[in-house]
């Protein structure tokens, strides 16, 4: 019997969820046969098995979650071993759900009585552990509740079934993290909201988890600029009909922008750093100087924000830039997006011009030291010599960390962008 | 060893802290002329002069806040509140200022303030002046409560409280002023916050504190010789920090506990205990928890009707019989236990 385990998929994952089981219990499995695909805190990968056989048993329900190690399935190979036992890893199974073996004793005996069957905690312990079957055990205490005077005349005789040298469990300290019990249900119909409970992905909550570090870690300094945008439409007007002449793919507002963005970082490597603490206690704490320029692509998919990354944007060419962001879009909507095509990121660049949002503010990604929020292209009536005339505008908000990042050398990083934008043919060189 | 009182303990300490630290003063009502409403202070304000042995005005808020703002400057002040019923008069000093400065003003300074002040009913001293309001304290991040329930620990955590940096109430008890004890000349100090298991025993965890751990211990052997009961005696020693562990590791073993305290059931030091109990030690509960209180009524006058309402041995004992019947004690094999 061979057990499955959940697999360490990336870096920061803790656990993962099933996403789809590609074999059901009694299918033969072949070494090299897709078993499972498993979400990670990032993306949805596939599982192959490693050996062959049949699959005799599924531990971990489609959309539950199990974390690192924890025994997802057996397949049976011929070899006899842990199958036929409850695994001891089994137990960190997360989520109510899958046909988990039934525990000696207790659920069976409850399930057979119409009444729950009264037995002091320390009984049920004993029950487990040596395999006693509570339901045939008269009990002397309160009510009939049967005590451990009960069952020790039945004990001396039977070894334990299973060695009760575990370690205790360390004595919980209430006034320490409160931690939400697992699975517990606190929203009743008495809920005046009407609420459903639905579990976060593990896309969810990794956004959870960083942008609340985020918010709490960094002192976020917020610069907003805006820039005369008519000739950066001109441009792209112009580059697109001969793209579309040439049956090419068009270049966003966006790709313009984010290839401005690594011509203005390399001006400005101040803002291309990450603040990473001290190393240790006592340590002085540091930052980090990015040699090269990585910008990620915030993106809205149905399964969250996700930002892949574009690497080295300063030394690639528009075109380049602007297929690699569509590639990254089109693998966001199936969620094939690979760990590793999200990580690497020196900054940031957010953009929900395409909503009519103006101007907003957006949270740093961490360990990046910045991050652009960009909004809609509007026609504005603009001062132009001694006339008002229509023109296009654009706003952008720079949230940098204050720690590394002074409000100043923020503000130059945004003088040469705004250069850039109104001086677009900068954008070809 | 020395044999001495609690109320000698407390003042040898006092003593031997003023000689030790010249920060060290105390502050409170009649400390010094009258030398104090228990004689706790008795020839000190003679030895050490009215500089380092304050009689106050009838004002606890006013001098319990003069004793924060002398511990935030470095000196060591020791307060007396009369009764600890008075000192809910200090309530916004103690709790609003003692307790919080260290951690509100980002640790620039911390409030090494000792606040001595007796509990315990029984006294015949009605409703307003006989409370067990410890629970006040000890539910408030940033005190820290201690009860000694012997000499020797009286000593041993006056000398630690003073010493502390943070602000520490020592509770007191009218009822064991006068109880004798052996206390280990020189320095003792017990770490705040460790719990005493003054009785091993494997029948069952008696838990106590203050008073009821006096009275628990006596209990305890009385039940030894006369029904050949091994009860363990736990005495807390310290509500805040409370020493969890101790706790667990007895009921572990023992399989079931009582605790018996002087304040009122609900809400009180057993509430804390049992709920520590069933997190830590639950697959090992034969029994539930049971609790011995105060009744809860205003503690009355009428010496009759004060007894009736203040948790007695008859009270404890019945609890301690109730809890092995329910776990079918006599029953039970005399070895060791899994």
């Amino acid at each position: 019997m061979i057990e499955i385990q959940m697999p360490r998929l990336s870096d920061t994952m803790t656990e993962g969820t099933i996403a789809t089981w590609h074999k059901q219990v009694g299918d033969p499995v072949v070494a090299g046969e897709i078993l499972v695909e498993i979400e990670t805190d990032k993306a949805v990968m596939e599982f192959e098995a490693y050996e062959s056989g049949t699959l005799s048993q599924i531990r971990v329900a489609e959309g539950d979650q199990a974390v690192i190690g924890s025994v997802i399935a057996l397949v049976d190979d011929g070899t006899p071993g842990t199958g036929d036992q409850v695994s001891a890893t089994a137990a960190t199974v997360l989520a109510p759900g899958p046909p988990v073996p039934s525990l000696p004793a207790e659920p069976t005996t409850a399930a057979a009585a119409p009444t729950r069957l009264l037995a002091s905690p320390v009984v049920r312990r004993l029950a487990r552990e040596h395999g006693l079957d509570l339901a045939s055990v008269p009990g002397s205490g309160p009510g009939g509740r049967i005590v451990r005077a009960d069952v020790e005349p039945l004990l001396t005789h039977s070894a334990p079934a299973a060695p009760v040298t575990q370690p205790l469990p360390p004595v919980p300290d209430p006034t320490g993290t409160l931690e939400a019990a697992p699975g517990r249900e606190a929203d009743g119909p008495m809920d005046p909201r009407g609420s459903e409970r639905v579990r976060l992905t593990s896309v969810r909550r990794l956004i959870a988890d960083r942008l609340t570090a985020a918010a709490r870690d960094i002192p976020h300094i917020q610069l907003t600029a805006g820039a005369d945008a008519e000739e950066l439409v001109g441009l792209r007007r112009t580059v697109n009909e001969h793209r579309t002449a040439q049956g090419r793919a068009t270049l966003s507002v966006n790709d313009l922008l984010v290839r401005a963005c690594a011509l203005a970082l390399r001006e400005h490597p101040d803002i291309n750093a990450s603040y990473v603490g001290a190393a240790g206690p006592g340590d002085a704490p540091q930052m980090l100087r990015h040699s090269r320029i990585n910008i990620g692509i915030a993106l809205a998919s149905e399964h969250g924000l996700l930002v892949p990354v574009v690497h080295d944007v300063d030394q690639k060419a528009l075109g380049h830039i602007s297929s690699q962001i569509r590639e990254f879009a089109a693998l966001a909507t199936t969620r094939k997006l690979r760990a590793d095509q999200m990580a690497g990121g020196t900054f940031t660049v957010s953009n929900l011009g395409m909503f009519g949002v103006e101007t907003f503010n957006a949270l740093i990604n961490p360990p990046e030291g910045a991050i652009l929020a960009v909004g809609a292209l509007v026609r504005r009536p603009t001062v132009v010599g001694a006339e008002i005339v229509v023109r296009h505008r654009l706003n952008y908000t720079l949230s940098a960390d204050h720690r590394i990042i002074d409000g100043a050398a923020g503000a130059a990083f945004l003088a040469t962008l705004t250069s850039l934008v109104e001086h677009p043919w900068n954008l070809l060189a | 060893m020395t044999s001495m009182t609690y109320r000698e303990a407390i003042r040898q300490t006092l003593r031997s802290e003023m000689n030790r630290d010249n920060d060290v003063l105390l502050l409170g009502e009649e400390i010094g002329v009258f030398e104090g409403s228990y004689k706790i202070t008795q020839g000190l304000l003679a030895e050490f002069g009215p500089k380092r042995v304050r009689d106050t005005p009838i004002a606890e808020e006013g001098f319990t806040g003069a004793a924060v703002g002398a511990a935030m400057l470095g000196l060591r002040p020791v307060v007396e509140i009369m009764t600890i019923n008075f000192s809910l008069l200090a309530l916004d000093q103690i709790v609003n200022h003692a307790a919080k400065i260290y951690g509100m003003f980002g640790g620039q300074t911390s409030v090494p303030l000792v606040i001595r002040t007796p509990g315990g009913g029984g006294q015949q001293l009605g409703a307003t002046h006989s409370q067990n309001i410890e629970l006040y304290y000890a539910f408030v991040p940033g005190m820290k409560v201690v009860a000694p329930s012997t000499p020797a620990d009286a000593k041993a955590l006056l000398t630690a409280a003073i010493r502390d940096n943070d602000p520490v109430l020592f509770l007191e008890n009218l009822a064991l002023y006068n109880t004798r004890g052996e206390v280990p000349d020189g320095e003792i100090e017990i770490e705040i916050g460790r719990a005493a298991v003054t009785r091993p025993g494997r029948d069952l965890t008696l838990i106590g504190y203050s008073r009821t751990a006096a009275v628990a211990a006596r209990i305890a052997e009385e039940l030894s010789t006369s029904a050949g009961l091994d009860i363990e005696v736990i005495d807390l020693r310290s509500l805040r920090p409370l020493d969890r562990p101790t706790l667990v590791e007895s009921v572990r073993r023992t399989g079931c506990a009582v605790v018996v305290e002087d304040d009122w059931l609900t809400y009180g030091i057993g509430a804390e205990i049992a709920a520590t109990i069933s997190d830590g030690a639950f697959d090992h509960l034969d029994a539930p928890v049971r609790r011995v209180a105060m009744a809860e009524v205003p503690l009355p006058y009428a010496k009759s009707l004060e007894t009736a309402a203040l948790p007695s041995d008859a009270d404890l004992v019945e609890a301690i019989h109730q809890t092995l019947d329910a776990v079918a004690h006599r029953r039970l094999p005399q070895g060791p236990r899994p």
